[in-house]
């Protein structure tokens, strides 16, 4: 079953898209690597970015990471703050 | 006391958080808005925060500092929003019993907070604007 998850953008992932969140379809098992996969699909100047990290509910991601779609996800670009 | 506002960030307040009977030493870090980036001219900054999780990334790094110093109290504000030059983005405030530990603590507060505390800076020039740290 075909389910979907959204996605918080921000900084340069906002501009770039345009959005602060987008939803993408999720299959049953996908994982951290398979989302960033399909939003790259979808945002090619995403690429542009020098590195991007995932946070799953508020915490670092690591890439074999399964997600659920009641899971807060967010793209984290290069941090610069301070 | 770690937070993130959009409001001047005011010192005064925070040395009183600080202020213990115990403290032989406080230590302030402010970072600043300054007025140009590799010789361009800046208008101003916008700081955006992930804030649920900014907030306990920066609550981590204030673990870790305790983990290796003996720190009494501990103040961590960071601002997001318009901010103009000559305004304070981050404050880290740190009393300890001896000055080493201050001095210590503070470096690693705010060079850790800019590893890894999911806040964006983006610097808006007089002639275009960048996410700092953003492209190859």
């Amino acid at each position: 079953m075909n389910t979907q998850i959204s996605v918080l953008l921000f900084g340069i992932t906002r501009d770039l898209t345009g959005q602060s969140a987008v939803t993408l379809p999720l299959t049953e098992g996908a994982r951290v690597s398979d989302l960033l996969e399909s939003i790259h699909a979808q945002f090619p100047d995403l690429a542009r970015i020098r590195s991007m990290m995932v946070a799953v509910n508020g915490e670092y991601a690591e890439p074999d990471l399964a997600l659920s779609s009641s899971d807060e996800v967010a793209l984290i670009p290069p941090v610069s703050g301070g | 006391m770690v937070s993130i506002t959009s409001d001047p960030i005011d010192v005064s307040s925070a040395l009183t958080l600080l202020q213990s009977d115990q403290a032989g030493a406080i230590d302030f870090f402010l970072g600043m808005v300054r007025d140009n980036t590799q010789q361009r001219s800046v208008d101003h900054l916008e700081y955006e925060a992930y804030d649920r999780m900014a907030i306990s990334e920066m609550r981590k790094i204030v673990e870790q500092a305790r983990e290796q110093w003996t720190i009494l109290k501990c103040v961590v504000v960071h601002r997001k929003g318009t901010l103009r030059v000559g305004e304070i983005a981050v404050l880290i405030g740190v009393s300890t019993p001896h000055r080493a530990d201050s001095f210590d603590a503070c470096r690693y507060i705010i060079d850790t907070i800019k590893q890894t505390v999911p806040i964006w800076k983006k610097e808006v020039f007089t002639d275009g604007e960048t996410w700092v740290n953003a492209h190859p």
